[in-house]
């Protein structure tokens, strides 16, 4: 309780207080509020990867009248895509170092394992690219059958993240090429870090769900 | 100007050369005017931008409503042809749930959550801004099918496969998954930066057992928001992806399951009916005490329930599915859950009455609509958990007792909590109280014809009239009941007239000065946004408040005396902030309008020519990176890096020192 007697005599409920001498309140959690927007925007995220997986898994094997062509499940190269999941996982380790670097202030090692990121992020781009180009060839397009569009839905949006990701980590690049970006702002390298490796994880699933369990 | 020169800038090169920090294009800098308003980050404007918008989609859905009734008047109705019945049917139900009840909590909760938890402003003002042109654009979108071809006709759940192209060939349905779909982005950009201003952007000593309960059902809002939206956004991808680039994910000759699509969309559903109406639940806990003069009945118990309603409303979806070939043991789960999840909201309804039990009650508007509330919404949920009894349900799926069911708890509820919150903070928002009288003759007219128009629909479903049906013949004995429904909708229409009536002559009466200027306090009430004056300045508090109870401001103004029995010590208005302090803004940005304008163009391209998509997303990538390159707040108008939660500037030696010792760490990548 405040004191009574103090607060009966003021004439101003809310006035100066202590807080007003530091320029800005420290956050309630201690977290910064671009943090916690990426940790509730992935949050956000596994509820869509979750409604798309659950969607392959139900229609992966199901057949009609006119359903026709291979199920994605049977064309599955899977020694070339365990190696495209080995490239993107590879990427999270440099991801890690390209935070590390930057927190370090060693600024031209945070720029190059951006870059490595990046390009360990289009390898696995180009090596789905591939594979959807060989699926295509074999018969299995998007509109071919149930599990077809359900495959290609799924891996597509893990696709578009990817790429997404790369951009940003290429903007990054530039950004921090200029010197526009410092290690005062370490924590924006951070937060793409944080959906880098989200998105690595939701790989992680895709893969052991759809490409290893039969 | 000493403030932009010592501040390390974010694009100021290594080498020490500084680049315009403004981004790439000058920024809007109207303080008055109509720009003020489109390119605004102020969340006091958005907020009531929100609601004018809400309102306008208000009127336009309760047309569409009136156009059913009027069909529905007498048997063999030949005011629409069924064609069009489907579309307004559709129409209503998606208009009345996504572009006037969620837009309308959105404006309480951008208004009023910064100033119950003691903010200068929301987390990212910016993206404050997005989500409220995105929602217009969408809103826009969604009812340009009227004027393309037909609106959609699928029903406000659009039961895939029955909304593919073979059963609806036409583009009101791709309107339908697009304009949803730009909707849910505007929401789910809304509650991110709500969570994140309420979990991180408190005012000192409020921790999170003191915050008010509006602002703590406006944050588990939010988080059903977060988790729900990207179910429908996944189910509305599908539907989409088989309309326009024929998937097969609703094709049923290819093996496609129709359930699929029921439960995605109930998944997201049913939660989005504790996101309708949790709202109106924070606005009439804040109201029943302030008007009972009592402390809130378990506050705790309250923030509790409305916790586990938010977290129960996960599992029972399944309820709305119980005559589509579950199984026993999947209704008989959902049937549980389902009764199971009343239980928490009776607490709410008990923890009410609780609150006005021998409190010493003042009728007043916003005290009415909110009586109203407890009562209606309380027929309404009566009516939800016969709906949990399976064989019930079975009988009453699809008749106009769910119709019944549904508006009671809506309307009754979350419209009549929506109406206590805007009699209640109107001389927050705008100075003015609106007028009592003409205020009463609209609450008695929408209590009479909301009970008059939905009250005989219980009857008509368990005679079993069924919904969505857009005639009925004169030998099914519908017609008095049909008669008097649809002259209680017209009752309503009346009591809404009076209610723009009450807008326009209090509002006119407050620029002549015989409507009386409000003070800060003029309820005498236990929150923070009524220790500001009315309306709300600009920069909301002049000095961050330090809290140390729940209903602190009620504390200032009345404390227990040596026999412990509680005693006005201090007048609200007297101790209010004076609004004489400038502290920084966040400045404006043409950003969020450009960007949310790519979204209807995208989405545009994608039922008409792709190269319109193409631009889009050229416009949409641009204005990203214009966006990020552009610091939250403009240096050259002299302000501070962000003024989202710091002080204010003292007039002092060392005012420019402050500002100088605030670090980059909040750069904008908002």
């Amino acid at each position: 309780m405040t004191d009574v007697a103090e607060s009966s005599t003021s004439q101003l409920a809310y006035g100066p207080t202590d807080w007003d001498d530091h320029h800005h309140l420290p956050t309630n959690t201690g977290l910064t509020n671009e943090k916690i927007t990426m940790w509730a925007f992935l949050g956000s995220d596994c509820l869509l990867f979750g409604s798309l997986v659950s969607t392959y898994l139900l229609l992966r094997n199901r057949v009609g009248p006119s359903t026709r062509g291979p199920t994605a499940a049977d064309l599955f190269d899977i020694p070339f895509t365990s190696v495209s999941s080995f490239v993107l996982l590879m990427s999270s380790l440099t991801m890690v170092l390209a935070v590390t670097s930057i927190q370090r202030a060693e600024m031209e090692r945070c720029k190059l394992w951006l870059l490595t990121t990046a390009a360990l992020g289009s390898i696995f781009i180009a090596g789905q690219v591939y594979e959807f180009t060989g699926f295509y060839r074999e018969g299995l397009g998007f509109t071919t059958n149930i599990s077809s569009s359900a495959f290609f839905t799924l891996t597509g949006f893990h696709g578009v993240h990817v790429s997404l990701g790369i951009v940003m980590l290429v903007t990054m690049w530039v950004l921090v090429s200029g010197g526009y970006l410092g290690p005062d702002r370490a924590e924006t390298i951070e937060i793409i870090g944080l959906y880098w490796h989200f998105v690595d994880i939701v790989w992680i699933v895709i893969f052991a769900v759809v490409y290893l369990i039969p | 100007m000493a403030i932009t020169e010592e501040r390390p800038e974010i694009l100021e090169l290594e080498s020490g050369d500084t680049t315009s920090s403004t981004g790439v294009f000058a920024r809007p800098t109207n303080a008055t005017g109509w720009r003020a308003w489109l390119f605004t980050v102020d969340h006091k404007k958005i907020g009531i931008m929100y609601g004018v918008v809400a309102m306008f989609w208000f009127l336009w859905g309760g047309i569409e409503a009136l156009l059913i009734r009027a069909q529905l008047f007498t048997p063999n109705g030949t005011v629409l042809t069924a064609d069009q019945y489907n579309q307004l049917f559709t129409m209503h139900g998606t208009t009345m749930v996504f572009l006037v009840i969620m837009p309308l909590a959105a404006a309480f909760a951008n208004y009023m959550v910064p100033l119950q938890i003691g903010a200068r402003d929301v987390a990212f003002p910016r993206m404050n801004a997005l989500g409220l042109w995105i929602f217009v654009f969408g809103g826009i979108f969604l009812n340009l099918s009227w004027f393309l071809g037909g609106g959609p006709d699928g029903g406000w759940f659009a039961y895939a496969p029955n909304t593919g192209v073979t059963f609806s060939p036409g583009a009101g349905m791709d309107f339908y998954a697009l304009g949803l779909q730009i909707a849910g982005i505007a929401s789910l950009v809304g509650a991110i930066n709500l969570i994140v201003t309420i979990i991180n952007m408190r005012a000192p000593g409020m921790t999170m057992l003191r915050m008010p309960v509006f602002t703590w059902m406006i944050l588990v809002v939010q988080f059903l928001l977060l988790f729900a939206l990207p179910v429908i956004t996944v189910a509305l991808i599908l539907l989409s992806f088989d309309r326009t680039f024929d998937a097969n994910f609703f094709n049923v000759s290819m093996g496609a399951d129709p359930l699929l699509w029921q439960h995605l969309f109930w998944i997201f559903g049913h939660p989005e009916v504790y996101i309708l109406i949790l709202p109106s639940f924070g606005i009439v806990s804040e109201t029943l005490p302030v008007f009972s003069r009592k402390p809130l009945f378990g506050y705790s118990v309250i923030v509790i329930s409305g916790a586990a309603i938010g977290f129960m409303g996960w599992g029972v979806w399944a309820h709305h599915m119980f005559v589509s070939g579950l199984g026993p043991v999947g209704v008989a789960a959902f049937s549980a859950t389902t009764m199971f999840i009343a239980v928490p909201t009776g607490v709410k309804i008990l923890n009410w009455i609780a609150t006005m039990w021998g409190g010493n009650l003042r009728f007043t508007l916003p005290m009415m609509f909110s009586v109203s509330l407890v009562s209606m919404f309380t027929i309404g949920g009566l009516s939800g958990v016969m709906h949990a009894v399976a064989p019930a349900d079975t009988q009453q799926t699809d008749t106009y007792f769910i119709v019944a069911h549904f508006h009671y708890v809506l309307f009754g509820g979350a419209l009549m909590g929506l109406f206590a919150g805007m009699y209640y903070w109107w001389p927050k928002a705008f100075g003015y109280r609106l007028n009592d009288k003409l205020g009463k003759w609209h609450f008695w007219a929408v209590l009479l014809g909301f009970n008059m128009a939905f009250g005989p629909m219980h009857i008509l479903g368990l005679q079993g009239m069924a919904r969505r049906h857009s005639r009925y013949g004169p030998e099914d004995g519908f017609d008095f009941w049909n008669a008097v429904v649809t002259i209680g909708a017209f009752v309503i229409l009346i009591g809404m007239i009076i209610f723009a009536v009450n807008i326009v002559r209090s509002w006119l009466g407050y620029k002549e000065g015989t409507v009386p200027q409000e003070p800060a306090d003029p309820w005498d009430g236990r929150t923070l946004e009524w220790a500001i004056p009315s309306p709300t300045p600009e920069h909301n508090f002049d000095y961050v408040p330090v809290v140390t109870d729940v209903d602190d401001f009620w504390h200032k103004k009345y404390q227990p005396d040596a026999n412990g029995k509680l005693r006005k010590v201090a007048d609200g208005n007297a101790i209010a902030q004076k609004g004489d302090q400038h502290p920084h803004l966040p400045s404006p940005s043409y950003w969020p309008i450009v960007l949310a304008a790519a979204l209807p163009l995208i989405a545009l391209g994608l039922i008409y020519n792709l190269w319109l998509t193409g631009i889009g997303l050229v416009l949409l990538l641009g204005s990203m990176f214009g966006w990020s390159l552009e610091p939250a707040t403009d240096p050259d108008a002299g302000h501070g890096d962000h003024g989202d939660d710091h002080g204010p500037e003292e007039d002092g030696p060392d005012g420019n020192d402050k500002v100088e010792a605030e670090t980059a760490e909040e750069a904008p990548v908002d």
